[in-house]
């Protein structure tokens, strides 16, 4: 990957909101560059899609509930552990699932509205497959930083004298 | 008693920093969005402050050698040759002081003698003129020119130079004006210099912050290290400001004497600090890299935002500063400063702080968040509009 590209990608993985102007004149380049870099980077799937990191509980009443859920599987002849996955992932529930070495296989997020509506998805959906032989859930009881961000961080204020030599 | 006249004469004479006053204006208002800081906007990375903690926590809180903790002079030394292919013994060649300026008082103290000249070339850092003038030197402005890209000529030295002078203090990049100057203008400098037989204090505070060319260290061109004091140090590139932490590099006898100095004024830098350096040295490149990307980038923003809004501004190769012209608006760089912090609540600082030379233009730093920047100069542009 080029260089300007990488440059472009971590711009706007940082903030996704930033317009076409705003990034070409960070970047030095003109707009249509930028425009055509960021068409390029859809088209080969660098760029998989523009989301917006939320703090829910900032808005909404009740909290939304995430678990992290650890599953041992049984791997399948020939396809290992990416179809006992696929049959996880497909789940709208689940937000995130990884392939972990360790104590056990699959780290499965999951989130929903009460604790009831998880233990109900990991109950009668996920430890009823098949190739699951077993479920770990633990609950998330604070998010203190995710996706590199730090949550409740209101401390943002510049500490520095106005002007200084 | 009335004790004004107990000051010293010299200091009594010493002009207050025009920034001085601009800051007492600024200060009261609320709202403003600052250009005027010439310090970084990030935070210290964390694992240098982390260190820094765990340094405490082992009970790292008493004097360390005058010249600096040895591990961190021997870092210092890995870290110039790596970066700037420099050699220097971090026993006899290196001191840890407090600050940059801390060493350019030291390096100034220890040369200069009634009667010197120093040759400072203006715009500059505000400290030059009155720490030579507090040493008992004679300060000597050279002007830069805009039509220059404020860049020093090598025969602007010739004409400044007398019987008199003793040393020259160059900046590398150049505050107020981002100035940068590449190695071929280096040598052309250098030639002159050492016809002249001249002491050089480099201070290259923001060598690690430039964005278009490799960055040559003044000693580290042909015969120049013989005769350079080499200051540096952690506040720019590593965003340390308030850890007080520089370092001054170069020949043996010179660094001892500026030692002895150091040893009965500030006995040594401040040991926790020197130990969050430690870890910057040996940790803390990725995070220089980062910040460094991140101001080329903002650098990029505010010059064409300022070219669009009317105020020319050339590409400046280095440091956190735009310096563009606001001769075009009719007003002095104070007049402009003044009006639009009361107008439009931005602060930037007017270019006569920074003598000769700097008069019609101001300094913007670019070390502020981009969501700042843009309202800045969205702010900027209705105050030049009315004036154009």
């Amino acid at each position: 990957m080029k260089e300007i590209e990488v440059e472009l990608l971590k711009l706007i993985e940082k903030n996704a909101n930033l317009k076409v102007e705003k990034i070409a004149k960070l970047m030095g380049k003109s707009i249509d560059e930028v425009s055509e870099l960021l068409r390029d980077l859809e088209e080969k799937k660098a760029i998989l899609g523009y989301s917006t990191l939320i703090d829910w509980a900032k808005v909404l009443d009740t909290e939304e509930v995430t678990a992290m859920v650890d599953v041992k599987v049984t791997p399948a002849r020939g396809v290992g552990f990416d179809k006992v996955a696929e049959r996880i992932y497909r789940f709208p529930e689940v937000k995130a699932v990884y392939l972990m070495s360790g104590a056990y296989d699959l780290s499965v997020s999951v989130k929903g509205k009460t604790m009831t509506e998880i233990g109900k998805f990991i109950s009668e959906k996920l430890s009823a497959l098949d190739s699951v032989l077993s479920t770990t859930t633990h609950f998330v009881l604070k998010r203190y930083k995710h996706d590199g961000i730090i949550l409740h961080d209101d401390d943002d204020d510049d500490k520095r004298i106005v002007v200084s030599p | 008693m009335k004790t004004t006249s107990y000051i010293s004469r010299q200091v009594e004479n010493l002009k207050p920093s025009g920034i001085r006053r601009f800051f007492d204006l600024a200060a009261q208002m609320d709202d403003v969005i600052s250009l005027g800081v010439g310090e970084p906007d990030f935070v210290t990375p964390w694992n240098f402050i982390e260190q820094s903690f765990h340094a405490l926590e082992q009970g790292y809180t008493s004097y360390t050698e005058n010249a600096g903790m040895i591990e961190l002079r021997e870092e210092i030394s890995n870290y110039l040759s790596g970066s700037f292919q420099l050699d220097y013994d971090p026993n006899e060649q290196l001191v840890v002081t407090v600050g940059a300026s801390q060493a350019i008082d030291l390096a100034l103290r220890t040369v200069v003698e009634p009667g010197d000249e120093v040759i400072i070339v203006e715009p500059s850092f505000v400290a030059y003129v009155p720490i030579v003038s507090l040493a008992g030197g004679t300060p000597i402005t050279i002007q830069t020119k805009a039509e220059d890209d404020f860049k020093l000529k090598p025969e602007q030295i010739e004409e400044a130079i007398t019987p008199k002078t003793k040393a020259i203090m160059l900046c590398n990049p150049n505050n107020p004006t981002g100035t940068f100057l590449n190695k071929e203008e280096l040598q052309q400098l250098a030639k002159v210099i050492e016809k002249h037989d001249l002491l050089v204090l480099s201070d290259e505070i923001y060598a690690e912050l430039t964005y278009d060319d490799n960055y040559t260290s003044f000693p580290s061109i042909e015969k120049m290290k013989e005769r350079t004091i080499l200051i540096s140090g952690f506040s720019k590139a590593f965003a340390m400001t308030g850890w007080r932490l520089g370092y001054a590099a170069g020949p043996a006898d010179i660094i001892a004497a500026m030692v002895k100095i150091h040893q009965y004024t500030m006995m040594c830098a401040p040991t926790m600090a020197q130990h969050a350096a430690l870890e910057a040295m040996k940790n803390g490149r990725q995070s220089v890299q980062e910040m460094t990307e991140s101001y080329k980038q903002r650098r990029n923003f505010i010059v064409s935002s300022l070219n669009e809004i009317g105020l020319s501004c050339p590409n400046p190769g280095g440091a956190f500063y735009a310096f563009p012209s606001i001769k075009e608006t009719g007003l002095s760089s104070a007049e402009f400063a003044e009006q639009l912090l009361q107008e439009e609540q931005v602060a930037v600082v007017p270019g006569e702080v920074f003598g000769s030379g700097g008069e019609g233009y101001v300094r913007c730093s670019y070390a502020t968040s981009i969501k700042q920047l843009d309202e800045a100069m969205e702010r900027m542009k209705r105050f030049v509009e009315k004036r154009l």
